[in-house]
C-alpha cells in the first residue's frame, strides 16, 4: 500500500463513500478503509433514505445503483393492541425522476458506492479496522490499521454512531443510553408480485409505512415496514433507556408487530432471511460532538447528524451532505497546505450553511419532545378508539361524534394536556 | 408468520466467527449488579442469565454496541470483532 496519503476516510458508509468520492474527484489521493468484508457489510437502517443530495453528487445514480423501490407513497399508522388507523400519502411525481425517496438495502447498496469512490480514484481497503489514530502531538496524522501506521495529512472518521475515533480524539464522551434509539429489522422475503398485489404497488413504486403506539408497548420509538423488490424490511425502534428500564426486548416487541392484524396478512408465508440490529443517535445536537481537530473531521452518525420528527427520521442525506462538506474543507485545506483545527473550521461554516446544520437546530427540541409518553400511548389510543367508536354499529342509537371524542378521551387525556402537547409539539417539530 | 426464537434468527444470518472473543465480560461485577439491563438490550440475546450468573457467547453479536452504552457498572470490555470477522450482512 501507498505510504502516505492526502486524506484517509474512516468507514466505507454513505458518509464516508460520499467523502472518499468527492475528494477522489478532485485528485486528492484518498484511502477508504471498512472493517466489513466488504463495503456494507457492516450496515444496516429501516430503509429509505430522501431528498436530492446524492443525486447532486452522482447524477441520475437511481439509473445504476442498487435500489430496491422509489417511495411513492408515506404511510403513518396509530396501534393498539388489535385496532389500526392509518393515513397513507401518494403522489404520482414521487414515482418520477428525480424521485424523492429511494428504498434500498445497504449491503447492496453501499457496495454499489464503494466501487464509485473507487472508479473515482481512491483506494477502498475493505477488511481493513482503523485500530487507533497516528498522533503528533495533539495533531492527528494517520491511522494505525492492521499493524501498520498509515500517515495522512488529514483523517475523515465516518466510523458510525458509536465513534471510536471520535472518542480517541477527544471530540466525544461516552453515549447515554437515551441518545440511541435501538432498532432491531428483519428481512422478510416474498415474490415481487404477492408484494406489488398486498401493498397496491406497479412497477418499482414502494411504500414506507411508519407506526406508533402499541408497537412499542408506549415507549418512545416506533416500527417500520419499507417494501423492497422481493422482501420486506420490518422492524422496530425503542429508545434504549426504555427497553432497559422496562425490561422490554426490541425482539419481543418485533414478534408481537409482526403479529398485528393490521399487519400479519402483509407479511403472511414470508421466508425471514436476515436479522439485524443498530443504534441511532437521535438526540441531535444535544450530543454532537465537537465537528474537528487538527487533521481531523467527523461525519455521519459518527457526528450524530440524525433529525427525527416522529413523522421523519433521516440520517443517509445527512451523512452523504456532511461527507461532501467533510471533503470540500480538505480540498481547500490541502491548496491552503493547512490542517490545523482553525483551517478544518470551514466545515463547520459549510454545515451551518447546509441543510445539515439547519435542520437540526430547526428540531433541536424534537429529541425531548418526542420523549413524551402520550405520543406513544394516550394519542394512538384515543385516535384508534374515536374511529372505533365512529365505525362500529352496535345497534343501539348514534351518538354525535363530539360526545364521542369526549368518551374516548375519558381517564387518557383532557383537553388541557391536548392544547399543552400541541404546543410544545408546534414549538418542537 | 410464526415467532420464531432469536436462536434461528441467528441461524439465517451470515458470521466469520472468529477465534478470538471480542467483547468480555467480568461475572463478578455482573453478581452485583441489581438490574442486567444487558438481558434485555442485546437484539442477539448474547448475555444469558444461568444460576445467578451471567454468562456471555459472542458468535451471534450484531455489533450494535447497546451493552457496552447501557452497561453503567463497568463490567463489560467491549470491541469490534477483529477486521473482517463478525456479521456479514447481506441484505442491511
Amino acid at each position: 500500500m501507498k505510504q502516505r496519503f492526502d486524506a484517509i476516510v474512516v468507514g466505507a458508509g454513505p458518509a464516508g463513500c460520499a467523502c472518499g468520492y468527492k475528494l477522489a474527484k478532485a485528485g486528492l489521493e484518498v484511502l477508504v478503509v471498512e472493517r466489513g468484508k466488504f463495503a456494507g457489510a457492516k450496515n444496516m437502517w429501516g430503509g429509505a433514505f430522501y431528498g436530492p443530495t446524492l443525486s447532486e453528487l452522482l447524477p441520475d445514480f437511481w439509473e445504476e445503483a442498487p435500489i430496491e423501490r422509489y417511495v411513492a407513497s408515506n404511510k403513518f399508522s396509530f396501534l393498539t393492541e388489535d385496532t389500526c388507523l392509518s393515513v397513507e400519502f401518494t403522489a404520482g411525481k414521487f414515482g418520477q425522476p428525480p424521485y424523492n425517496g429511494f428504498i434500498l438495502l445497504r449491503s447492496k447498496f453501499d457496495r454499489w458506492f464503494a466501487t464509485k469512490v473507487e472508479q473515482a480514484g481512491a483506494i477502498v481497503a475493505a477488511g481493513l479496522q482503523a485500530d487507533s489514530l497516528l498522533r503528533d502531538g495533539n495533531r492527528v496524522v494517520g491511522i494505525k490499521a492492521g499493524g501498520d501506521e498509515l500517515p495522512a495529512d488529514v483523517v475523515i472518521a465516518c466510523d458510525g454512531v458509536n465513534s471510536i475515533l471520535a472518542q480517541e480524539a477527544g471530540l466525544r464522551g461516552e453515549i447515554l443510553p437515551r441518545n440511541v434509539k435501538q432498532g432491531v429489522k428483519e428481512v422478510i422475503q416474498l415474490s415481487r408480485e404477492t408484494i406489488e398485489q398486498r401493498f397496491n404497488l406497479s412497477g418499482d413504486e414502494g411504500i414506507a409505512w411508519e407506526f406508533i403506539g402499541a408497537c412499542t408497548k408506549g415507549l418512545p420509538g416506533g416500527a417500520f415496514i419499507y417494501t423492497n423488490k422481493e422482501s420486506l424490511s420490518v422492524g422496530i425502534v425503542v429508545e434504549l433507556s426504555a427497553l432497559a428500564e422496562k425490561g422490554i426486548k426490541a425482539n419481543d416487541l418485533l414478534d408481537g408487530f409482526k403479529e398485528h392484524p393490521a399487519v400479519a396478512n402483509f407479511l403472511a408465508d414470508g421466508k425471514l432471511v436476515e436479522y439485524s440490529a443498530h443504534l441511532i443517535p437521535v438526540s441531535g445536537i444535544d450530543m454532537m460532538p465537537t465537528l474537528y481537530t487538527d487533521g481531523f473531521l467527523v461525519a455521519g452518525d459518527a457526528a450524530a447528524f440524525v433529525v427525527g420528527t416522529g413523522l421523519i427520521l433521516e440520517g443517509a442525506n445527512f451523512a452523504i451532505a456532511s461527507g461532501v462538506s467533510a471533503a470540500e474543507t480538505v480540498i481547500r485545506a490541502k491548496k491552503r497546505d493547512d490542517f490545523s483545527t482553525e483551517s478544518l473550521a470551514y466545515y463547520q461554516e459549510l454545515l451551518e450553511k447546509s441543510f445539515v446544520l439547519k435542520d437540526l437546530k430547526t428540531y433541536r427540541k424534537a429529541p425531548r419532545f418526542l420523549e413524551n409518553p402520550r405520543i406513544y400511548s394516550s394519542y394512538p389510543e384515543l385516535a384508534c378508539d374515536l374511529a372505533e367508536r365512529i365505525f362500529t354499529n352496535d345497534g343501539k342509537p348514534r351518538k354525535k361524534t363530539w360526545k364521542l371524542l369526549r368518551e374516548a378521551m375519558k381517564g387518557r387525556v383532557s383537553f388541557g394536556q391536548i392544547a399543552r402537547d400541541l404546543m410544545k409539539g408546534g414549538g418542537a417539530i | 408468520m410464526k415467532p420464531i426464537s432469536i436462536e434461528d434468527k441467528l441461524a439465517v444470518n451470515k458470521y466469520d466467527v472468529d477465534k478470538d472473543v471480542h467483547i468480555k465480560v467480568n461475572e463478578d461485577i455482573c453478581k452485583e449488579c441489581e438490574h442486567h439491563y444487558c438481558l434485555y438490550i442485546c437484539p442477539a440475546d448474547c448475555y444469558k442469565l444461568r444460576e445467578e450468573h451471567i454468562t456471555f457467547s459472542y458468535e451471534g453479536c450484531l455489533e450494535c454496541s447497546s451493552c457496552q452504552i447501557i452497561c453503567d457498572k463497568d463490567a463489560i470490555e467491549w470491541a469490534l470483532p477483529r477486521a473482517g470477522f463478525g456479521v456479514c450482512f447481506e441484505y442491511g
